[in-house]
């Protein structure tokens, strides 16, 4: 689920924008670091989350303005080393700002803890909430994008940018709100992430990897298609990191079958997108690509 | 000679000069940095011909870049302890002699190259550099995990492999190698670019359909060209393993294609020295600026901010204006 809002600011972004954004990992960093800042200043985990929105969608913001705005005629070229670039000067100011050492954030008493599922399953409460804070953001995203004004003017710049400008909407300030929006749904992912792992420069990397897979798999600028291809590979990363081991024991035994194993565990969503792609180079929902 | 003819020429006789110079000066660092900054252009040149004159974003140079250095590193350490690398279904011995290695690395290479390349360019745009850029992690974890030769902590191999004749500890015969390595890369580049092929490759950027409509089928004109570009940055990885002695998963993440890619762009984008003076100006820069900042990478960024908003030619683009056609398949 932390997934797919990493993925959905992705592609919603990609889609949208027809941007490359590399820094989006930069910005799952950003709002992991701010919300753990807030809450150790106030104490307050929700502050922390509130700051994780905020923050994250102001510094996209920035970014749009200061950076991407200048970059939409080019080539995806100059856009990959612009967002290479960033992610450079953000992680090393993040570094100066904080230290390398990591952060970490406690919880609040009513999401740590565990409760039992229907069938005697443990399960910790974090865990379902992040699953419930996803489906939300699926579901709102679903309605924004369907039934909203700011929908239908996202999907028609979608469609054909220079029309809609001609139409009298101000495609810059749409374009700042929708980066400013995928940034955030990043952000906020990183302070959920961040609230179960540590917090630390660097994190947003390989999750920036795994939304690209999501969204390779899923069809560029398709919520729905984000969503599925989340689950698809948070399933086929799960599952096979937990079965392949003793799939390979029971095959060929011996002492390299564990290493092996792992081996193609950690190989297995690249699998995946490559069995994605020879069928459908689009993606799964993709339009054409 | 035209105007980028003769920077050409000056570029690649400034880094030369720079190595002799701080040869003369008993300078062994300062050669160290040049042999560098040769092996990191011999990449940005394998690079350039998919990225540049092929129009192919990938960001996934680094598996090539990767594979070259293992390559090397398992072929050294395996010489090294007098185990045969394999068995099965033939034998293969351990090798310390870089004419055996650079065409084992190349081939290593150019397979990977194909079986990406195969697959990532069934897509295009911005889904090439993703699937690319996916790939090339892909191949980054199985060398993390895979714990035989080295897995997360690398491989060392302590002696730097042979070339008949030469002293490759002397750090101003290595960068002999790598320079004339690198000369040879930039030759071959400009006959291959200039041929009836590689007039297909840059129609193959400029208009997929017209290329078609000439009786030219894109996907294998482009195929052939990563390949290649695979190839030689695998060669540059044999190199920079050999440099160090040392090989790692480093090698192979995604923040090496970005450099790699840096290279390329800083320089000038299909430019036939514009790997090499990008390259350059990057590890010039990584050293001057190590001294200003501890945390010199966020100056390194802002100042490639700067270039790509205001110098969208690269450096050599600055001195001799932009070429006339520089558009990227964009769709």
């Amino acid at each position: 689920m932390m997934l797919f809002l990493m993925a959905a600011g992705l592609t919603l972004v990609f889609g949208v924008m027809g941007l490359i954004n590399l820094a989006h990992g930069s910005l799952f960093m950003i709002g992991a670091f701010a919300c753990a800042f807030v809450a150790a200043a106030t104490g307050h985990y929700w502050l922390g989350l509130a700051a994780s929105l905020l923050v994250s969608a102001g510094v996209g913001a920035l970014i749009e303005v200061g950076v991407i705005r200048k970059l939409y005629a080019r080539d995806y070229l100059d856009q990959v080393l612009a967002t290479f670039a960033l992610i450079l000067v953000f992680s090393e100011g993040t570094r100066w700002v904080f230290g390398s050492f990591p952060l970490y954030l406690n919880l609040p008493e009513l999401l740590s803890g565990a409760v039992t599922l229907p069938g005697g399953l443990q399960y910790p409460v974090f865990r379902l909430v992040i699953i419930l804070f996803g489906a939300a953001v699926a579901i709102g995203l679903w309605l924004l994008i369907g039934r909203t004004r700011l929908g239908i003017r996202i999907r028609a710049g979608e469609a054909d940018r220079e029309m809609i400008a001609a139409l009298g909407v101000d495609i810059a300030r749409l374009y700042t709100i929708v980066f400013a929006l995928g940034a955030a749904l990043a952000g906020f992912a990183g302070a959920l992430v961040g609230s179960i792992q540590s917090v630390q420069v660097g994190m947003g990397e390989p999750v920036l990897i795994l939304a690209f897979v999501v969204v390779v798999i899923g069809g560029i600028g398709s919520i729905k298609g984000a969503l599925i291809g989340a689950l698809l590979v948070g399933m086929t990363d799960t599952l096979g990191k937990a079965l392949l081991p003793g799939l390979f024991a029971a095959l060929g035994g011996g002492s390299g079958a564990n290493a092996m194993a792992a081996t193609v565990a950690s190989m297995l969503i690249y699998i995946l997108m490559a069995v994605v792609l020879v069928i459908r180079p689009q993606g799964l929902f993709g339009a054409k690509a | 000679m035209t105007r980028e003819t003769i920077i050409n020429l000056a570029i690649f006789a400034a880094l030369i000069a720079f190595a002799i110079g701080a040869h003369l000066m008993g300078n062994g660092f300062a050669v160290t940095l040049a042999t560098k900054a040769a092996i990191f252009a011999l990449a940005g040149v394998g690079l350039n011909l998919a990225l540049g004159y092929g129009g192919l974003v990938s960001l996934g140079h680094a598996a090539f870049f990767g594979i070259g250095g293992y390559v090397t590193g398992i072929l050294a350490s395996h010489a090294m302890s007098g185990t045969p690398v394999l068995t099965f279904p033939f034998t293969l011995a351990g090798s310390n002699d870089m004419l055996g290695i650079w065409p084992m690395a190349m081939v290593a290479g150019g397979l990977l190259a194909l079986a990406i390349g195969a697959l990532s360019l069934r897509t295009t745009g911005v889904y090439f550099i993703m699937v690319t850029l996916a790939f090339a992690q892909m191949v980054y974890y199985f060398a993390v995990s895979w714990p035989r030769y080295g897995g997360e902590d690398g491989l060392s191999f302590y002696v730097r492999n042979n070339f008949p004749g030469m002293n490759t500890f002397d750090p101003i015969q290595y960068f002999a190698i790598c320079a004339a390595l690198l000369a040879i890369a930039l030759v071959f580049t400009a006959v291959v670019t200039q041929s009836r092929y590689g007039l297909a490759l840059q129609a193959a950027r400029q208009n997929r359909q017209r290329t078609m409509a000439v009786g030219i089928r894109p996907y294998g004109v482009l195929l052939v060209a990563f390949v290649l570009s695979g190839m030689i940055v695998a060669l540059a990885g044999s190199l920079y393993a050999d440099l160090n002695r040392f090989v790692s998963p480093a090698m192979l993440s995604w923040h090496m294609s970005g450099e790699i890619m840096v290279f390329v762009i800083l320089g000038g984008v299909g430019r036939l020295c514009g790997p090499v003076a990008g390259a350059a100006i990057y590890i010039l820069l990584e050293h001057l600026l190590g001294d200003v900042s501890e945390y010199w990478q966020a100056l390194l960024g802002l100042l490639l901010l700067v270039i790509v908003i205001y110098s969208p030619g690269g450096l050599i683009g600055l001195i001799t204006g932009r070429l006339p056609d520089r558009k990227l398949r964009n769709a």
